[in-house]
């Protein structure tokens, strides 16, 4: 088994190709989510780190291809794993009480896809404008503040934000475990970060629209 | 106390299989589970019925044979125990006992509650040892094994192969049971020499099977009835990474 | 039948090596060709195969089992002996050879039994060179305890599991060689006889559990490793698919079976709560290092353990066996335990039971010490009684455990059949009339890794085999007697249950057969269990075919086996008009109950020859010379 059939023609191989594009996608979700919160700053800063973005140029297609590869790895790997799994049991138990340890575990198959839409809302709504009722290019927190005074986005908003967060927990967690991290200094404190990541994130993300709706940012 | 009792039948691997509802009388408190189910196939056998077929064998929990899952829980509800050990002071008069045999696409059924587990024979064979010749062997003493590290591997060497961990994992993944060889063997200073190769090849040959993957679930943990840690999963990564990433993938599963 | 045991000319110490030295070999070459066939996969079938596959030979391995890894080696709890002297108290091999010949009563070859010491540190080092975690000193080096009545500290444990951790090492030795291509194993394959060509054993009929398919499988040499018959008396600490078939079908082939009476009760199990009980659980004999065992004093003392005061307890074994006490030797456990009962003082439902009260050393130890040493047996007990043995003692009660008797092999571990070769418990070789504890991993151990493989080359490299195959007149003769006696068991079409017949036969056995014997139980016994046959093969009820999987079928074969075993071990009993270890003919005792041999004219092995179906047995007999060991009275006072 050469490198490239272990990842790929393995589970495990594939839940590593999945944690591996798992921590970029988490890295660029951690830098998404602090450039945003410059929404708290202001209008001018905010759209000044967008132009930023934006002077990035060519770079900045590199690393959305980047991105989007990853994702694309994410869930195709998901996808597969997720046949795998369902063939593995072609007769279902009449009565199935697995005990409920990790309830987390059981959401990520449908809080991935819902993710995955809420995405292509996000960039069509937010990134390309096509789905804005009043999308203004270049004037971020015009766009932002204006969509999110819309109850029902902004609700959308925040529970995609925290599927992703409940997503994130379950996913970091079960990286370490992919990785085979689990030194006895740091076994039981895997939880506990992953728990961090997933609320400061969580937190981060949701209070956005939940300050334009009540009005803290206007 | 009286029992009802659905029991998945079951006649062989081709036939579809069905659910039978059989009423207990008598059924006394200290009658383990496996005793309950003897008392209802001297029943059936006396009506002209077949007995419900079940593997069994030391009936103290530590050959694996036994095992189905009784009311939606592998081994049933008593945590850190094989069906044989579960006595029916855990049940109340009247219950209703739902009995279906280990499901998984790699343990199909052979006849009512006995499935093949022979998958797991494989998975063994491609790499769960550590190669001695008898006799070649260095005095025992020769190589000291702090009391705590032995104490580890015989946390994983404990498995008895029961197939619970496949049962109850909503992904019948078999986890639980190939990490805790890996990780049995991999703790021991003896291990060392074979370890990459042994999880190249003892992951490699579980692909070959039609379990599932991982999500971390944690349900197998849960019902072992030897409650062996998932961090027998995390080794298991670990060293298949390893041996991923190091040059001993050449050597692919076969020995020499 | 001719009984030559060859042991070796020689110094006893020089005899094992010296062989080993003059044993023919059998080329690599040559080994190719041979093929072998191993029946059962515990730590003696097992560790042969995988052995043997490793020389080099083509072996089949075959277990009834689902898998070979659970073969009954896997419940043995306490541990496994070796005269490694790690601690530093005095032993050696002379030692546990002697310990061995004298736990048994006398009643062992000496030359095999100093063989099994000689051998028994090489079974460690290979033990812990395949991964067993043995326990382990915080140094580093390997743990010890001491067990069953030594006086030193030579058990090597693994938690409470050491037959389970041995079994899976054996398995893991034996997995290597399927891996490699030498061994094929057949688990769900059950031996049904075997097939004897020109006098040689060269085959097996087996039937597959699952499919039902009978078959022959031909090899060079048999070898048996299929442990042994406790569950002639149904209740027994065996698991419930142990069973003497393919030791009693080689028996009527031929093979001489050696001292069947030969049985060991292990005193530590639970009692036995109704009478729907299955099987009975040990509790490893360690308990009996902290635990007193004690009965009212009165007769029909139905209070609960803690009314009854300190001055109304009789702790018998402190009492009668002040030396010893709590840790005297099994089989004197087990009667002093029945004799408690007989007078009506056993305790808990059914009256047969003894308390083990651990009070006295939970109050000086603290409750943290006894959950650190016991802990897992204590919490098995809870889960099996539904009480807690932290605050009421536990009851326990002898429970048929191990069989000291079997198929008579020589110094080479063959039988009386050229070319069958019988290993483990299923032979009679090392224990004689009684085993010590943690002696029974050793000895399957030795015999499959350091003594059949070897001595198999011998007989391999000096006969002269014709080729064999399934189609063989001989081979097509034996499989069609297994169909017969299949289609037999399955036309009988009676009403009543196997199990009920094994029942009946197991009370009847553990009655007249078990701790204590009588001239007079046994005659009747033996009357019993032809009346007892009679009735199975004409009234019993076996369900469903043979070309499925079967459960009532493989019992109903091997209940049958059972009767006629049954009948042989009273036969033996009878015959045996003495006392010696497990061995206990009322008749025969010392003034204060103990069990009183006859050396004068009972310093032997009785081999009995079946002389077909109806006839009755012959014995023969093989003297026991003992040229290094003083006989001695076994004094545990």
């Amino acid at each position: 088994m050469n490198l490239t059939q272990g990842l790929y023609s393995s589970t495990i191989g594939k839940k590593i190709l999945m944690a591996v594009t798992g921590i970029i996608l988490f890295g660029f979700v951690v830098g998404h989510m602090l450039g945003n919160l410059q929404l708290y700053l202001g209008a001018e800063q905010l759209n000044a780190y967008a132009d930023k973005l934006q002077s990035l140029g060519p770079l900045l297609w590199v690393i959305r291809a980047g991105l989007a590869f990853c994702v694309g790895v994410h869930v195709v790997a998901a996808v597969q794993l997720w046949l795998r799994n369902r063939a593995s049991r072609p007769v279902r138990y009449r009565l199935f009480r697995p005990p409920e340890v990790d309830y987390a575990a059981r959401t990520m198959m449908w809080s991935g896809p819902i993710i995955l839409l809420f995405i292509l809302y996000h960039l069509g709504h937010l990134t390309v404008g096509c789905l804005h009722h009043d999308f203004i290019r270049g004037d971020v927190y015009h766009n932002v503040v204006t969509t999110f005074r819309i109850w029902w986005v902004a609700g959308f908003y925040m529970l995609a934000n925290l599927l992703l967060a409940v997503h994130l927990y379950h996913g970091l967690w079960s990286l370490f475990q992919t990785f085979g991290w689990d030194h006895p200094l740091f076994g039981r404190a895997r939880r506990w970060i992953a728990i961090g990541f997933a609320v400061l994130i969580g937190a981060g993300n949701v209070s956005l629209p939940l300050a334009v709706l009540a009005g803290v940012v206007r | 106390m009286k029992l009802t009792l659905h029991v998945w039948r079951q006649k062989d691997a081709r036939d579809p299989g069905g659910f039978k509802t059989y009423q207990l009388e008598d059924v006394t408190t200290h009658m383990s589970f496996l005793e309950m189910l003897d008392v209802l196939n001297q029943d059936l056998i006396t009506a002209g019925e077949d007995p419900v077929a079940f593997d069994h064998d030391c009936r103290e929990g530590v050959c694996g044979a036994c095992g189905f899952v009784i009311n939606g829980v592998a081994h049933g509800d008593q945590k850190g125990s094989t069906v044989c050990q579960l006595h029916m002071r855990h049940f109340a008069d009247g219950d209703e006992v739902t009995i279906e045999p280990w499901r998984a696409k790699a343990f199909p059924v052979l006849r009512d509650l006995v499935v093949d587990r022979s998958a797991f024979d494989r998975i063994l064979t491609a790499g769960g040892f550590i190669s001695v010749r008898t006799g070649s062997a260095p005095e025992a003493n020769s190589i000291p094994i702090p009391s705590e590290a032995a104490e580890h591997a015989m946390d994983f060497a404990e498995c008895i192969g029961c197939g619970a961990c496949v049962a109850s994992c909503p992904n019948s993944a078999a986890m639980l049971f190939v990490g805790a060889k890996i990780a049995h063997l991999g703790l021991l200073p003896q291990g060392q020499p074979e370890r990459e190769r042994r999880a190249l090849a003892m992951v490699e040959a579980m692909e070959r099977e039609a379990f599932g993957s991982c999500t971390n679930y944690r349900a197998c943990e849960a019902v072992c009835p030897k409650e062996i840690s998932i961090s027998g999963i995390a080794r298991m990564n670990k060293d298949f990474r390893r041996a991923l990433l190091s040059g001993s993938n050449r050597a692919s599963g076969k020995r020499r | 039948m001719k009984l030559d045991a060859r042991v070796p000319a020689g110094p006893l110490a020089d005899k094992w090596m010296s062989l080993r030295d003059h044993l023919k070999l059998v080329s690599p070459a040559n080994k190719r060709k041979r093929s072998i066939i191993v029946v059962g996969t515990g730590l003696a079938g097992g560790a042969a195969a995988a052995s043997l596959g490793e020389m080099g030979y083509r072996v089949k391995a075959f277990c009834y089992q689902d898998s070979a890894r659970r073969a009954h080696s896997i419940a043995a709890q306490g541990g496994i002996n070796a005269a490694k002297n790690y601690q530093n108290d005095g032993d050696s091999v002379f030692r546990l050879f002697y310990d061995t010949i004298k736990g048994g009563d006398f009643r062992a070859r000496e030359a095999n039994v100093y063989r099994l010491a000689e051998v028994s540190n090489a079974i460690i080092d290979q033990c812990v060179a395949q991964g067993i975690p043995f326990a382990r000193e915080y140094g580093g080096t390997l743990a010890n305890r001491s067990f069953g009545g030594a006086q030193v500290s030579r058990t090597f444990y693994a938690r409470g599991q050491t037959g389970q951790q041995l079994l899976l090492g054996a398995y893991s030795a034996l997995n290597a060689q399927v891996a490699a291509g030498t061994v094929v194993v057949h688990p769900r394959t059950e031996m049904l006889d075997l097939v004897v060509v020109d006098g040689r054993a060269r085959g097996i009929i087996t039937r597959d559990m699952v499919s039902g398919a009978v078959e022959c499988h031909v090899g060079d040499a048999v070898l048996l490793a299929t442990g042994g018959y406790s569950n002639v008396y149904f209740l027994s600490t065996n698991a419930k698919g142990c069973n003497v078939t393919a030791v009693w079908r080689a028996h009527r082939r031929g093979a001489g079976f050696a001292n069947p009476c030969f049985t060991q009760i292990h005193p530590t199990c639970i009692p036995q709560a109704g009478d729907y009980q299955s099987k009975l659980t040990l509790m490893s004999e360690s308990l009996r290092n902290d635990g007193r065992v004690w009965v009212p004093i009165a007769e029909g003392d139905d209070r609960a353990p803690g009314d009854i005061p300190e001055a109304e307890r009789d702790y018998y074994l402190e009492r009668i066996y002040p030396a010893f006490g709590n840790l005297a030797p099994r089989d004197i456990s087990s009667r002093a335990a029945k004799r408690m009962c007989d007078e009506g003082r056993g305790v808990g439902p059914g009256k047969r039971g003894v308390y083990l009260d651990f009070a006295e050393a939970i109050g000086r130890l603290g409750e943290n010490v006894i959950r650190a040493r016991y802990g897992n047996l204590f919490d098995m007990y809870e889960r099996i009684t539904g009480e807690n043995p932290y605050r009421a003692p536990m009851r326990i009660y002898p429970a048929p455990h191990y069989t000291m008797g079997g198929l008579w092999v020589d110094y080479y571990l063959m039988s009386t059949i050229p070319g069958l070769f019988v290993l483990g418990e299923a032979n009679f070789s090392d224990h004689g009339a009684n085993r010590l504890g943690a002696s029974a991993l050793m000895q399957g151990l030795a015999d499959g890794y350091f003594v059949a493989p070897y001595t198999l080359g011998e007989y391999l490299a000096g006969a002269k085999l014709e080729e064999v195959s399934p189609a063989h007149e001989a081979c097509r003769a034996t499989l069609h007697e297994v169909d017969q006696r299949t289609a037999r068991l399955l036309g009988v079409r009676g009403s009543r249950t196997v199990d009920s017949f094994h029942r009946e036969l197991g009370m009847l056995m553990l009655d007249r057969c078990g701790m204590s014997r009588t001239a007079e139980g046994l005659t009747e016994a033996i009357a019993a269990i032809g009346r007892l046959r009679e009735a199975f093969w004409h009234e019993v009820k076996v369900p469903g075919a043979g070309a499925e999987l079967n459960q009532e079928l493989e019992k109903a074969g091997r209940v049958a086996d059972h009767f006629e075993l049954a009948e042989l071990m009273c036969r033996d009993a009878l015959a045996r008009d003495e006392s010696c270890g497990g061995h206990f003919r009322e008749e025969h005792q010392t003034p204060d109950g103990e069990a009183l041999r006859d050396d004068e004219s009972f310093c032997n092995v009785t081999v009995w020859e079946h002389r077909g179906e109806g006839a009755e047995p012959a014995a023969h007999v093989e003297s026991l010379e003992f040229e290094t060991v003083q006989l001695a009275q076994r004094s545990y006072k």
